[in-house]
């Protein structure tokens, strides 16, 4: 099986491996739909080309307007900043009809709450509300995420310094950051979350082995 | 109580007459007819007493159910987040398109075929826009697989009641054929460079939902879906594209997607990190814990239906995995003590629901029905307490203990060992 996969990979970065072993290694080694297990009952003789031609190319403004992904190392984040204080104005207006008043009380996804400070216990009980501020290891996702699809009425309607804001009130009312620290681009990947260590990899396999 | 009318499983269950009135009663006042009217014909008269005495109905552009066999799934949440596949009204292993199961996460949306795009971009070499003709004319390729919310069975698992149906436990979970263009075709065509080793999948909902998925998936087996039992993709199921990777969780397959973006680590969106993380009772919590275990459930017999005699039944249910094939499904009928092999009911098909059977003759008395399931890496499914042990008592998701189905003295028959 990992050997098919690294066959089958090994054609996709074509670019860098000659025609001709290509050629060998498509005739040789796996079904050229790259389904080993399942492919065609009678498999063609013709072969794929190396480029259909189909599609076109995309502009630099079309990537643009579409790639709004932040990732932790704060790429993607864009020109901004805000305060808890000023996001404390627009998270009343904007998002304390459904996550309560200081961000504890709902009726929808609890975003505040640090207990317990010293453990992170949510495999073995359902006591504690998993919020922003004991769960999630990452704060840029917090910018990503609101940026992308809240608030629920009018989603993605919000400017980077709207945004940037709320990160920063729910990061103060969470215990995270200072009241006055100004997020922006440059700022806001060095923040730490709490349970940041707490994620490990999935380690199953398969096999005889339950885990 | 699911909202289910099943002419097969009303034979089964037999002779309960206020079970099936009420269940009739539920089917006309959803269905197409008015509750006044008995179901029958449907052809805005009353049910014949003899068919062979007059003419039948019309011929119709699109077909639809008997009025008296009509499966429902059941929504949840409000507004409704999510629908639930019936498995006890269904017989095989593909699921009928309207009856997948559901789940999003900013509702379905609408989108126009003809301005619909797919943008492929970062570590390519050629960052491209597909249109949905364009996908189309790329070689075409079928594959049957289940697709399961990685949230299914939580009612197996923790808070068990009763009085739950296989569509109750495990709904979140179908089976289709799909067809569309692989994504290792894609990804050739716009030249993945080598380093890449993640990918993001970005969906046109108003959650723009994304995920984080390993590049190595893409020259495995994913494809972008267009198609689902031999028509587009419903809605719901992320019309007119979607991503598809087999035997993962399903969220991962992002719906309605219109954005790939190749890179060399994960996005840590929020979906794959504060939800679909699965925390263990050590204190860690497990990231991109993306493949499905293996599993299996009885279906019949199974809350709500009863055994109104002994004798011989067949015990009946699907088994599936995410890492390959089914090798064997077991059954038992005294709660885990001895287990026997059912029949395994062809096609057998990589990561994708196999149905099993296994007769029985029940002589009366109390019975415990188990399932588990063995797939093609030697995995066997565990059991609930194993899982607990193994996960912790409150873990989320992937929960794929053995489910255990109680027959009593009566026939009746109770969902789990607790509650």
């Amino acid at each position: 099986m990992k050997q098919g996969l690294a066959h089958r990979r090994r054609i996709a970065l074509s670019v860098t491996v000659p025609v001709l072993a290509l050629t060998v290694f498509a005739q040789g080694c796996f079904s050229r739909d790259g389904f080993a297990d399942a492919g065609d009952a009678h498999p063609s003789s013709v072969q794929e080309p190396a480029h259909f031609g189909f599609g076109r190319p995309a502009t630099a403004t079309e990537i643009a307007s579409w790639d709004i992904d932040v990732m932790p190392d704060g790429t993607g984040l864009p020109p901004g900043s805000g305060t808890a204080v000023e996001g404390a104005a627009v998270y009343a207006a904007q998002c304390a009809v459904c996550h309560g008043s200081t961000g504890t009380e709902g009726p929808f996804n609890p975003l505040v709450g640090r207990e317990p400070r010293d453990d992170f216990p949510f495999g073995r009980t359902v006591q504690y509300p998993m919020t922003v501020g004991n769960y999630w290891p990452y704060a840029t996702t917090l910018y990503d995420y609101i940026n992308r699809a809240m608030p629920w009425e009018t989603p993605g309607s919000l400017n980077p310094d709207d945004v940037y804001g709320l990160v920063a009130y729910i990061l103060y009312e969470n215990d995270i950051v200072a009241k006055d620290l100004m997020l922006d681009a440059n700022t806001l990947p060095n923040i730490v979350m709490p349970a940041r260590d707490r994620f490990v990899p999935d380690d199953r396999r398969g096999g005889s082995e339950i885990r | 109580m699911s909202k289910t009318t099943d002419a097969s499983m009303d034979r089964q269950t037999g002779g309960d007459s206020s079970k099936v009135s009420r269940r009739a009663l539920l089917a006309g006042t959803v269905g197409a007819l008015g509750a006044s009217v008995l179901p029958g014909a449907g052809n805005g008269t009353q049910t014949p007493t003899d068919p062979t005495k007059v003419q039948g109905g019309p011929a119709r552009t699109v077909g639809r159910r008997a009025p008296s066999a009509q499966p429902q799934r059941l929504t949840y949440g409000n507004p409704p987040r999510g629908s639930l596949t019936p498995l006890q009204d269904l017989n095989g292993i593909i699921t009928p398109s309207d009856l997948h199961f559901e789940r999003h996460h900013a509702g379905v949306p609408e989108i126009q075929p003809e301005t619909y795009s797919l943008l492929i971009h970062g570590m390519v070499e050629r960052p491209t826009m597909f249109s949905l003709a364009d996908l189309k004319r790329f070689p075409a390729i079928s594959r049957t697989y289940f697709v399961e919310c990685s949230g299914n069975g939580g009612g197996g698992y923790a808070g068990i009641r009763p009085d739950r149906t296989p569509q109750q436990i495990d709904g979140l979970m179908s089976t289709s054929e799909w067809i569309g263009v692989p994504l290792s075709t894609l990804f050739r065509e716009v030249g993945v460079k080598p380093d890449a080793t993640w990918f993001l999948a970005e969906g046109s909902d108003a959650a723009v939902m994304t995920r984080s998925i390993p590049v190595t998936k893409a020259f495995d087996d994913a494809m972008i879906a267009y198609g689902q039992n031999g028509e587009p993709l419903r809605p719901e199921q992320g019309y007119p594209a979607r991503l598809l990777l087999p035997g993962w969780e399903g969220n991962a397959s992002v719906k309605w997607i219109r954005r790939l973006e190749l890179s060399d680590r994960p996005f840590m969106t929020r979906e794959e990190t504060s939800k679909y993380s699965d925390p263990l009772a050590n204190g860690t919590a497990r990231l991109f814990s993306f493949e499905m275990d293996a599993k299996s459930i009885i279906t019949f017999p199974a809350y709500p239906a009863t055994l109104p005699e002994t004798g011989w039944w067949e015990i009946r249910g699907i088994a599936w995995s995410g890492r390959g094939k089914i090798t064997a499904v077991e059954v038992s009928t005294d709660g885990g003590r001895t287990w026997v092999r059912s029949n395994l009911q062809e096609p057998v098909l990589s990561k994708c629901h196999t149905r099993f059977r296994h007769l029985w003759n029940w002589r009366g008395g109390e019975a415990v029905l188990m399932s588990r399931a063995i797939d093609e890496t030697g995995y066997v499914q565990p059991t609930l307490d194993r899982l607990r042990d193994v996960r912790g008592a409150a873990t989320h998701y992937h929960y794929n203990n053995i489910r255990a189905w109680r027959v009593r003295d009566d026939g009746s028959v109770v969902f789990g060992l607790e509650g």
